[in-house]
């Protein structure tokens, strides 16, 4: 067979329009754009943040005018202009009060499946929606506070809970840790706090909406999930953005704290606009992510769905510190038309016998380029310590490309680590059995993908495993014709 | 029902069809027997609409309506099957998800809404029990780590799922041992109905001692020799196709 079905069938790219591109006519307080100290001494003002988080900013503030942006990415990421993007926009309206809602926005967020009014809400999901620089509205939090767990925005929490906030911010992925760590604690809006207390099994699944909606503004959410001793919490994060021609800047770091027995999951279905199909506008999504398993026994697990955003650079990691913890990254990173990935994972064994698996699954079609970079590190005193790691790629289409970067350190003989990689494209004979049973080129196309990405997808919380799945099929609609 | 008049296909730019005239009736059961090469698997690919293969001359008319202007998922809607010479695995994609899309992308064809869960499964049991596979397998990733024997059965499921007008059995029996061989016939031999009509490409008479094909054809070099009755596949079975060659001259 001399064609290939990236010729013959999986040839159109993306005809389909992004399915959250609208825009929110709502009464938007943006700060100019630029960045100084001065801008940063006004996001904390405007939030009446206390001294501490001022100078926790500014440090970190000064600390980045002296970085420069790096370029080891397998990204081709444009000069970013800092000075043309405004760090603050408060959609809520002028004349509101704290607790009322602007029905826009409610509206809004209706309109993203994501419904505010709790007798509406997703039973058993209780949601923070952030949009553009502030959290709108956190649902359950009563019922939550019941059991003595808190859940709102970090600017609640540092007003509310100002001792824990202190503790842990920074303590996880400190400002020197990397260029976007350090903009990000210098400008952080706002984003999701989680505190699970000891012993305590969260009954619902926690989840943060965040939504760009105002021109030419950044977003630099902060979340900061603290589970302490035998605690459990599940965590899903989605994200959506208008469609703009512009390139919009998503700079998040995300620290997870897991105490001894305590268990995280956390899942992102992460689905900003790509851009359109000729690579115009999109979101720059370069994200810190990273979970430190304190104690012993502790359990982290990562499950991602990337199929959205212009460029993504980001790799959820684990430290894992506590004698016999187990970290989990499950990821699906999905790059069309001209869309570029630079994702994975780290994996950090410092205690002994500690566990680490990593399953990646990249799927590229178009142009777009995707990249698995992952580093797995056994320490010294990691004693008896494991990972396995396996790498799929499957390429949709002859001009999109695939790479893999595993990074091994082994500092420890008595550790075991196995890497496994596969590339992969659907073949003609798969799309001919479809399509001779009746079920359409694209829709074969879609049902082979999910199939490839099953093992990732059934780490999803079942709400919305499902809807990742029609993501999938979504991001991919037009990459056949 | 099917009426091929002409039909000229070639693969990768070479001639492999060379002018094949074939009328099928509802009900009739046509063997297609020939060497290796002379041509049976393109056809059979040219029925099912296979991309790679491109028809330069000829008109197909399948229930009146002309079969090459359709996709392939078309014909899969518009009854034709095909039992594939080797079914493919598809990783991860249960035989659930797989044939309830098969069923749902043909009853939207057909304006009919999708299937409810329910009668789906409903639908499988039955099917199922058809062809005596378990409960276990339609959980199974499609054709993943099948034996052969599995696989050639679950051809035959699939089809009993999908109540083709139309079925081609392409070397349905190539790699099956004689248990396997009765059990994937015996199941399609349960399955016929007075409209529904088969192809059954075979190098071997004992496929065609379960499914008694009322024609019997033998391809060389792209074309049609000899049609006859059951007969005809008898002295093959007996003489080969040697004999043949001569009648082609």
């Amino acid at each position: 067979m001399s064609q290939s079905p990236d010729n013959s069938i999986v040839r159109n790219i993306a005809d389909k329009e992004y399915e959250y591109g609208f825009t929110t006519d709502v009464e938007t307080e943006i700060i100019p754009q630029g960045l100084s100290e001065e801008v940063v001494r006004l996001i904390s003002a405007k939030k009446g943040e206390p001294e501490w988080l001022l100078e926790f900013r500014l440090e970190a503030f000064r600390y980045w005018q002296t970085l420069e942006q790096p370029s080891w990415g397998h990204v081709d990421l444009p000069p970013i202009d800092y000075q043309a993007i405004s760090y603050y926009a408060d959609p809520r309206g002028k004349k509101r009060g704290p607790t009322e809602i602007d029905p826009e926005l409610e509206k809004t967020f209706n309109k993203l499946g994501i419904p505010l009014n709790e007798r509406l809400a997703l039973s058993g999901v209780a949601v923070d929606a952030v949009m553009d620089s502030v959290s709108v509205k956190t649902t359950f939090k009563q019922q939550l506070a019941e059991r003595g767990i808190i859940f709102c925005s970090i600017s609640e929490a540092v007003a509310n809970h100002p001792e824990l906030v202190r503790k842990y911010l920074g303590s996880v992925v400190p400002y020197r840790d990397n260029y976007f760590a350090a903009l990000n604690s210098a400008v952080f809006s706002d984003g999701s706090f989680v505190y699970i207390p000891k012993g305590v099994r969260c009954p619902m699944e926690l989840s943060t909406y965040f939504r760009i909606n105002a021109i030419n503004t950044g977003q630099f959410e902060r979340t900061l999930i603290v589970c302490d001793d035998g605690g459990y919490v599940s965590y899903l994060e989605g994200c959506t953005a208008p469609m703009r021609d512009e390139n919009q800047l998503h700079a998040a770091i995300v620290e997870i704290v897991v105490c001894q027995d305590a268990e995280v999951k956390y899942s992102t279905v992460q689905n900003w606009y790509p851009g359109d199909k000729e690579g115009k506008g999109g979101v720059y999504n370069l994200v810190t992510k990273r979970g430190l398993l304190r104690g012993d026994r502790s359990k982290l697990s990562w499950t991602q769905v990337e199929t959205g955003s212009a460029i993504t650079w980001k790799y959820p990691s684990c430290v894992l510190k506590g004698n016999n913890s187990v970290a989990e990254f499950y990821s699906v990173a999905v790059t069309n038309n001209h869309q570029q990935a630079d994702t994975g994972t780290k994996m950090v064994h410092l205690g002994s016998n500690t566990r680490s698996t990593i399953v990646s699954k990249g799927i590229s079609a178009g142009h777009s380029q995707n990249t698995y970079r992952g580093l797995v590190r056994m320490g010294n005193r990691a004693d008896g310590s494991r990972n396995y790691s396996s790498c799929d790629s499957l390429l949709l289409s002859p001009t999109c490309g695939a790479h893999t970067f595993p990074y091994v350190d082994v500092n420890n003989p008595t550790c075991v680590v196995e890497h496994e990689a596969t590339t992969s494209k659907i073949s003609e004979d798969q799309l001919m059995y479809c399509t001779q049973r009746g079920i359409p080129p694209e829709e074969a196309v879609a049902l082979i993908v999910n199939g490839y990405a099953k093992d990732v997808l059934n780490k999803l919380p079942m709400e919305f495993a499902v809807e990742a799945q029609k993501l999938l099929s979504v991001s991919l609609e037009g990459s056949v014709g | 029902m099917l009426e091929i008049q002409n039909l000229h296909a070639s693969v990768e730019g070479k001639e492999i069809l060379k002018g094949i005239n074939l009328h099928i009736n509802p009900g009739e059961v046509h063997a297609l027997m020939g060497p290796n090469g002379s041509g049976k698997s393109t056809l059979s690919n040219v029925l099912v609409g296979n991309p790679l293969y491109t028809v330069t001359q000829g008109t197909i008319t399948f229930k009146g309506k002309d079969l090459l202007a359709m996709p392939a998922e078309r014909r899969s809607h518009e009854g034709i099957f095909m039992s594939f010479q080797q079914p493919v695995e598809i990783p991860g994609v249960s035989m659930n998800s797989f044939l309830r899309a098969a069923v749902n992308a043909k009853r939207k064809y057909m304006g009919q809404p999708p299937i409810s869960g329910a009668e789906f499964l409903k639908l499988i049991k039955e099917k199922r029990q058809l062809v005596g596979l378990d409960d276990s397998f339609t959980r199974r990733g499609v054709n993943e780590g099948f034996s052969g024997g599995e696989r050639k059965r679950n051809e035959i499921f699939q089809m009993a799922v999908l109540e083709p007008v139309l079925t081609i059995l392409d070397e349905t029996d190539s790699g099956l041992d004689v248990d396997a061989l009765r059990i994937v016939a015996e199941g399609f031999n349960k399955l016929r109905t007075p409209q529904s009509s088969a192809i059954c490409i075979t190098h071997y008479q004992r496929m065609l001692d379960y499914l008694r094909p009322d024609v019997v054809h033998v391809m060389l070099n792209g074309c049609i020799v000899k049609t006859g009755g059951p007969e005809l596949a008898n002295r093959i079975e007996e003489e080969g196709f040697d004999w043949l060659k001569n009648v082609e001259n």
